[in-house]
């Protein structure tokens, strides 16, 4: 199969250059290969060339397709992101909105209100194309690497078999200059959700099929609307069984329309017959450009396990879920934060290669959280029969009037990042008088702290957070380095973490998730519970 | 609180002339939806899920035992 590009390029970021692997007269072999360099992929290597982990990523592509695709970037994922270093661009680019207003027919039925809690770096939302959020993270890798940071890209590198061993994989690879070989002691599929690999290795991938289309058209308008949501069910302009409006940076709006099943896709796609829908919808006075029109339908599945030997999963290839909601890019980046620092303690020797099962159960909770939110989303966004619709429709009518069903209204349950409840590293909770937010498992919020804010001090290693009460600078449990943070019990801290409690101790993990917490510091707890979330258990 | 399947709506003729009042004149589909909307506005005020989930089981099965 020729090398030829299957989409056009918004950025070339990562030209082909030949590499000395390809002049090895045996395959030369690399801690870690990641396949793939959409966000997900990309966001692993930086994750570990971060941690000076040499991490080499293949992409049969030069760089990031265009359209904008995922278009909402939820806190969590600014939040990793601000730990890689490249949130502030991100920040900078992206529209921030608050406001959502769900309309029925002609009518509002419902507003809501993020209303982003005070006393956190990231708001909830900004709203940036895709092909930027790549391109913010490949920029920080070559500022890394300038600085270091042992990360390879290699674009026009096509995985075309791969032959997975007890402790190795080996990967066929054609280039512009002809096939070689590497070999890895780990490779991480994160190649999409029609994942090569998955197919090369014969995986499963179930889930379920959702009969519908939608078509999104991108356009730039000068138009007065404000930056808000807006979502229609079944709407006076007839545009669409449901329709989306919403704002990104550089004057292009996202518009998506519900088609139904049975469309004749090419038909739909041409620029007369979209104009035909926007203008119904924008009226005859508004004038736009197309900048980038699609028609998708999705899936909710994903794939059984994540982890098989030494080929792990990540992001769209391990599981993909209806747009509703924004959690698909954003799920994925909470792969590379729960994967990131166990690949990179079993590599070093830390962790026992156990504890990337626990990347498995963790994610695979976390995927089945997204794939339950986002099936009922789409279940009451496109009924699947007539009293569905009845219902989905009763449930409008009464919003418009009724606070009471306005809960009930579903246009998309946004993206927050999953609490890892009852799964094998949390110890179990000894400070049941604080916050349930904070509970193990529980990702950290985040508060002010000083001139800045908590989760700028956490993460990255294991932190014991002393809140109103002391604990050890530093501490070595089984070779892990423990940091110790003593902040003061006030403020936000104190209605996030303390609650009813007097003061607590928290160990946080790496990606900033709670594993454990106790009324004060305890060294052997400390050791035990530390054991328990490197897998040594 | 479990699902009261005791008699417990005083004066159940007038009650049941009441529904059936509000459907008068009604096409199938504007009952369907009227129901639908009674259906939401009861579930609510009942609020406490083990007792939906019991209603739900109960009227699934078609009877109340």
């Amino acid at each position: 199969m020729p090398l030829d590009d299957r989409y056009q390029l918004a950025f070339k970021l990562y030209p082909y250059e030949r590499s000395s692997d390809q002049d090895a007269s045996a395959p030369v072999r690399h801690p870690v290969v990641v396949l793939g360099g959409g966000p997900i992929g990309v966001a692993t290597a930086l994750d570990l060339g971060l941690q000076g982990i040499p991490v080499v990523l293949l992409d049969d592509h030069e760089g990031v397709g265009q359209g904008s695709r995922a278009i909402c970037f939820a806190k969590r994922t600014l939040e990793v992101a601000h730990r890689y270093g490249c949130a502030q661009p991100m920040l900078d680019k992206g529209v921030v909105w608050n406001l959502g207003k769900v309309f029925h027919d002609d009518r509002q039925v419902y507003e809501f209100n993020l209303l982003p809690e005070e006393g956190h770096r990231y708001p909830a939302f900004i709203n940036l194309q895709q092909p930027h959020f790549e391109r913010f993270l490949v920029e920080r890798v070559r500022e890394a690497q300038a600085q270091g940071a042992p990360i390879e890209l290699r674009g026009k590198n096509r995985v075309d078999a791969v032959e997975v061993k007890d402790d190795h994989v080996v990967l066929d690879i054609t280039t512009p200059d002809g096939p070689y070989q590497i070999s890895a002691d780990w490779l991480i599929g994160c190649d999409g959700a029609s994942s090569p690999l998955r197919k090369m290795m014969g995986l499963d991938f179930d889930g379920r099929v959702f009969e519908d289309n939608f078509l999104i058209a991108d356009i730039t308008m000068k138009a007065d609307f404000p930056t808000e949501r807006w979502f229609w069910f079944e709407p006076y302009f007839k545009s669409g069984d449901s329709a989306l409006l919403h704002k990104q940076p550089d004057g292009v709006w996202r518009i998506d329309f519900q088609l139904g099943w049975d469309i004749d896709r090419k038909e739909e796609l041409k620029e007369e017959n979209i104009r035909r829908r926007l203008d119904a919808m924008l009226g005859p006075d508004v004038d736009y450009e197309l900048v980038w029109t699609s028609i998708y339908t999705f899936q909710c599945r994903r794939m059984k396990k994540f982890r098989h030997g030494r080929v792990i999963f990540a992001g769209d290839a391990a599981h993909q879920v209806s747009p509703f909601g924004a959690r698909g890019a954003n799920s994925g980046i909470q792969d590379v934060d729960n994967l990131g620092w166990k690949l990179g303690m079993v590599l070093n020797g830390t962790a026992p290669d156990s504890l990337l099962d626990s990347y498995d159960v963790e994610r695979r909770h976390g995927a089945d959280e997204n794939i339950l939110n986002s099936s009922r989303s789409t279940d009451f966004i496109t009924p699947k029969s007539k009293i569905s619709h009845v219902f989905r429709n009763a449930v409008l009518d009464l919003a418009e009037h009724h606070a009471f069903a306005r809960p009930l209204v579903n246009s998309g349950r946004l993206s927050v990042p999953c609490v890892y409840d009852g799964l094998p590293l949390n110890t179990p909770d000894a400070l049941p008088d604080a916050p349930e937010r904070t509970r193990p498992g529980a990702p950290c919020p985040d508060a002010p702290l000083g001139q800045g804010f908590l989760l700028d001090n956490l993460g990255g290693d294991f932190v014991l957070l002393g809140i109103g009460a002391d604990v050890p600078d530093q501490l070595e449990v089984e070779g892990v380095a423990l940091r110790g943070l003593s902040v003061p019990a006030g403020g936000d801290i104190k209605g996030r973490y303390l609650g009813e409690a007097g003061n607590a101790v928290y160990l946080i993990r790496p990606d900033q998730h709670v594993a454990a917490r106790w009324p004060a510091y305890d060294n052997a707890m400390v050791r035990a519970a530390l054991v328990r979330a490197i897998g040594k258990d | 609180m479990a699902l009261n399947t005791a008699p417990n709506i005083p004066d159940p003729d007038g009650f049941y002339a009441e529904l059936l009042n509000a459907h008068e004149g009604l096409s199938d589909d504007d009952s369907i939806a009227l129901n639908a909307r009674l259906i939401l506005i009861l579930a609510n005020h009942i609020g406490d899920r083990a007792v939906l989930t019991e209603a739900l089981a109960a009227a699934s099965k078609g009877d109340t035992k």
